[in-house]
């Protein structure tokens, strides 16, 4: 009876105290977030709270049902057992039937963390220990608690059960619960990704994520409005991040699912984005990475790097080569159920580290420095850039078109001889649609992807700029590349800057077209054969259909890889990672080739000139690389039709021809020899070098 | 060689003076104790795209300079002020980490010795820096060489690195570069103008945020209208690549034809002649060997 009466005034006042100091901590955070850069507060995005937990994390939180269906129970059982319990023992609200949502609502809780407890008996390697392994017990503990707490309120047990006994128990286990739960939400316990979690649904940076969309391409610097006297290219410092990057930061459950996923990590150089996160909060609340839990950087010890918010983050906190390991493949992006940003994070420390220190590691300076002189990244001569077309009579904007279809992009493919076989696929491919096509020809620039990712923002500005004002003299429908990085600044970056165009990979674009019959393809191919989704084009830009309808309309059955899709490896070649050539214990595209044979496929078709190149780059034996214009080329099938506008069109050359003998006839020579091929077997049997 | 050294010596007069100078100013500003050295800078051509850029020697000049302790750099560039490709190339060696760059506002015609001469023996440099040859225009190579000879101070070419500078005792240590990679160490009294070589250490790389941060700074020069008009009616083509001459190498095994390719060039058979008679004789004798007569 005494106990009775004792233990609900205890508990008022236990949770009082317990409320107040969750609000004075809440506030701390919140001056911990806010010692950011401004960025646009979307208020709006606070009431989508629920829905975005409810839709958008958890379409990435169930690709694991099993992590999702217990999330589900235990924060809804926190949700609603906090919610009763405030009711009832703060506010002094009560009846029975709180009492047993109360009962019910601890239940659930409690189930939901038995299934916490059953997946961290023995934890992956990917999920960090130390608080995080007391996280089940705190949960079981407040859940069971409460459950037997309102035990006697609801009538099911005799008031007085257990005596002071019980009382005491109870109270030790509510204290215990209450302060992992609530005041570890606000001071910074593993709980605080409930808080921080929520605000940052609400205040993500990036709000056309929710709902289905996509938002991949990075932020521009204003360059021409930042006052460099005061302001600062890039992040130095932990509060050079906008405050709703910081508040992201706080988001990470250290759930390591970016760990996994990270080829970097798998190749063993000194990154995992997981611990770059957390270094981040570390960096924002000050102190030293020796509480980490988790995996280190592969090859730097953890425990000595210390960081606060006015103190640099590259090479005190986070080592350089750690910022230069990323391919920006955005697999940690993709990966994380709090939809945190890691690659916006480490392009913002790169342009810091290039723009304002100059150090972009490898042969980054030299890259940039071709970039800024030759407008592509091998130095070659601007004027060489259309060498590897001369003998296709490509029609050239400015010279001798204005207009056309299709202004098909070149990239850096060109001066390449592995990846020149691709374009030149690409354009037999055109011509046997009959597609309006042209080129910019010499005036075509690089992209300006790899300087972008490399942290120079200005090389990247004036490259877009050049090639928006480039194309705005030239009318065209759409843009059609075979590039995916171009593909993805065309499409994604370049509207910052007024481009906005209707942009095509030519995967896309080639899809369309046999779905339109205007190209038809032989089925007769029975190639064992896997497909390598590129980052920039899958998770850059959610095109995982079309290559794989082409590959289905040759008669393949694609062998999938285990990582495919939205989970595929990146080769290794993406943002600049070649280029900075930070070592680890392997090289991420082997690590690719590995998964490759590990389907006993032959070929393995990729859609991506870097791609190409990595892959190619590994040393034989191993399934042959073929993008799939060149494997299109292979099984295309010309119907009569296409013939005959083709050998009209040899007659009209050949017309020509006559003026002009000696010139054309060289030019002719393909086209010819393609012909003859056709009327014997009315299709191209060879793409070798056509 | 010979010459330089003449000037060097013949000048030592003025030297000893400047020197005096040095001395009465550093009772007044301690900073004047530090060495004064000053890189003359150029726009450069990048030689496939013609697009301007840094000059990749003077960009290794900076560097020299600025790995230099304890030493007040000046970068200077002597041309037409105010032009925007100039600014652009100026910027990026701005963007090495200069504060600074100061341009003698020279107009195109006009003859930029002068203004540079007159300059330096106001403000006394110890150490001036340049390239070996411009990588456009006359590219001649000269200036170098006219500058040294008119500020009366020697001229160490195609150097790779400063090693040491005493300013009490007036000397310098420089690394000199020679063909096959070999370095000559040299000591050479201060003032000097030495030209950087192409096996300097790279510059580093140019920063954005640095470039736009750092000055430049017109200085107005008194130019005066070059001597030699012709210039103007010049037609610049591209250089022809040298045609290599061929090595009949006789070597029979392999460890022979190891050493011929990489043993040094042997001079030995040159000889010191006084008489000028004799020296024009062996010149042309030379030229007609070679067929060049
Ligand atoms: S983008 Fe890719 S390489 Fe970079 S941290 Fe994320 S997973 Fe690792
Ligand atoms: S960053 Fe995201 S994926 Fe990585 S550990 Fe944190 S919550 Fe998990």
């Amino acid at each position: 009876m005494f106990a009775d009466d004792f233990l609900p005034s205890v508990l008022f006042v236990l949770l009082l105290v317990s409320v107040l100091l969750t609000l004075v901590g809440a506030g701390r955070r919140v001056r911990l977030w806010r010692q950011g850069q401004a960025s646009t507060v979307h208020w709006a995005g606070l009431l989508s709270i629920p829905r975005r937990y409810l839709v958008d994390l958890h379409h990435v939180v169930a690709s694991d049902k099993y992590i999702s269906n217990t999330h589900v129970a235990t924060a809804g059982g926190f949700v609603l057992t906090t919610i009763l319990v405030l009711s009832i023992y703060l506010f002094g609200i009560s009846g029975p039937v709180l009492n047993y949502a109360l009962l019910a609502s601890s239940a659930l809780m409690f189930i939901g963390a038995v299934f916490v407890f059953l997946r961290r008996r023995n934890p992956p390697p990917n999920l960090s220990k130390g608080p995080w392994s007391r996280l089940p017990y705190s949960l079981l503990t407040y859940a069971s608690s409460f459950f037997i707490l309102s035990l006697p309120a609801t009538g099911l047990l005799p008031t007085n059960t257990g005596g002071w006994l019980l009382a005491v128990v109870l109270l030790i286990g509510i204290t215990w619960g209450v302060g992992e739960m609530y005041l570890g939400m606000a001071w910074g316990g593993p709980m605080k990704h409930a808080f921080a979690g929520a605000l940052h649904l609400g205040f993500h940076r990036r709000q056309e994520r929710f709902g289905g969309g996509r938002s991949t391409g990075l932020k521009s610097i204003n360059l021409e409005s930042i006052h460099l006297e005061t302001g600062k290219l890039g992040v130095e410092k932990p509060e050079d991040f906008k405050w709703n990057q910081l508040l992201s930061f706080d988001a990470c459950v250290e759930c390591g699912r970016c760990e996994k996923a990270c080829p970097a990590f798998a190749a063993g150089q000194p990154l995992n984005p997981k611990k770059l996160i957390q270094d981040m909060v570390v960096g924002m609340a000050g102190g030293s990475d020796a509480q980490f839990a988790g995996s280190p950087y592969p090859g730097v010890q953890a425990g000595t790097h210390k960081g606060g918010a006015i103190i640099p983050i590259v090479n005190v906190l986070v080592p350089s080569e750690t910022v230069w390991s990323c391919t920006t493949c955005r697999a940690c992006v993709q990966e994380c159920p709090m939809m945190i940003e890691h690659v916006d994070a480490i392009v913002d420390m790169r342009r810091f580290e290039t723009l304002e220190k100059g150090q972009t590691p490898g042969k980054g300076a030299e890259l940039l420095e071709n970039l800024k002189t030759t407008d592509n990244p091998n130095g070659y001569a601007p004027n060489s850039r259309m060498n590897w077309a001369a003998d296709q009579n490509l029609p050239i904007f400015g010279q001798q078109v204005e207009q056309a279809d299709v202004l098909l992009w070149i990239g850096d493919a060109a001066f390449d001889m592995r990846n020149q076989r691709t374009l030149r696929a690409m354009v037999s491919l055109l011509r046997a649609a009959n597609v309006d096509f042209a080129v910019l020809g010499d005036s075509e620039c690089d992209s300006g992807d790899p300087a972008r990712r490399l942290g120079d923002e200005a090389t990247f500005q004036r490259l877009a700029k050049t090639n928006i004002a480039t194309m705005a003299q030239y009318k065209f429908k759409h843009i059609v590349t075979a590039d995916p990085h171009a593909f993805h600044c065309l499409k994604n970056e370049y509207g910052d800057f007024g481009g906005n165009y209707d942009v095509y990979h030519h995967t896309g674009f080639f899809a369309e077209l046999v779905k339109s019959q205007k190209l038809s393809l032989s089925t007769d191919k029975a190639l064992s054969l896997t497909y390598h989704d590129p980052c920039y084009l899958g998770r850059y830009n959610g095109e995982y259909d079309a290559p794989r309808y082409l590959l289905e309309a040759m008669g393949i059955s694609i062998k999938e890889m285990e990582r495919s899709k939205t989970k595929a490896r990146c080769c290794g070649g993406g943002g600049g990672a070649p280029i900075t050539d930070i070592p680890g214990t392997q090289r991420i595209p082997d690590m690719r080739m590995e998964d490759a044979k590990a389907t006993k496929a032959d070929i393995i078709a990729v859609g991506c000139p870097q791609c190409s190149l990595m892959l190619e780059g590994v040393v034989e034996p191993r399934p042959q690389v073929k993008d799939i214009a060149e494997l299109m080329l292979d099984a295309l099938v010309l119907d009569t039709q296409t013939l005959d506008a083709q050998i009209l069109g040899k007659q009209v050359l050949e017309e020509e021809t006559a003026v002009d003998t000696k010139l054309s006839a060289v030019n002719l020579e393909p086209t010819a020899a393609k012909v003859v091929n056709v009327k014997v077997s009315h299709k191209i049997t060879s793409t070798a070098d056509v | 060689m010979r010459k330089q050294t003449h000037s060097a010596s013949t000048e030592i007069n003025k030297n000893t003076e400047g020197l005096h100078n040095n001395v009465v100013k550093m009772v007044n500003t301690a900073s004047k104790e530090s060495v004064n050295v000053t890189v003359l800078v150029s726009v450069g051509e990048h030689p496939l795209s013609k697009r301007p850029r840094r000059a990749e020697q003077d960009a290794r000049a900076i560097e020299i300079g600025l790995n230099l302790p304890g030493t007040q750099l000046h970068v200077m560039h002597a041309g037409a002020a105010d032009n925007v490709q100039t600014n652009t190339v100026l910027k990026d060696y701005l963007g090495m980490g200069l504060p600074e760059i100061q341009v003698l506002n020279i107009p195109q015609e006009a003859d930029n010795l002068t203004a540079l001469t007159s300059n330096f023996t106001d403000s006394n440099p110890d150490i001036i820096l340049t390239g070996i040859r411009a990588e456009n225009g006359e590219s001649s190579g000269m200036l170098p060489y006219v500058l040294s000879e008119q500020l009366g101070m020697a001229l160490v070419p195609s150097i790779t690195e400063i090693l040491s500078v005493d300013k009490k005792a007036g000397f310098a240590e420089l690394l000199q570069a020679l063909p096959r990679g070999q370095r000559r160490k040299v000591r050479v009294k201060l003032p000097f103008v030495a030209t950087v070589d192409m096996a300097a250490k790279a510059p580093r790389q140019s920063a954005f945020g640095a470039a736009m941060r750092g000055k430049i700074t017109v200085v107005d020069a008194i130019a005066t209208a070059t001597t030699n008009n012709a210039n103007t009616e010049w037609k610049i083509t591209p250089a022809q690549p040298r045609p290599k001459r061929l090595k009949v190498v006789k070597a029979k095994t392999a460890a022979d034809r190891f050493k011929a390719a990489t043993a040094k060039a042997q001079g030995g058979a040159g000889k010191v002649i006084y008489n000028n008679q004799e020296a024009a004789d062996a010149i042309l004798k030379m030229l007609t060997d070679e067929k060049v007569l």
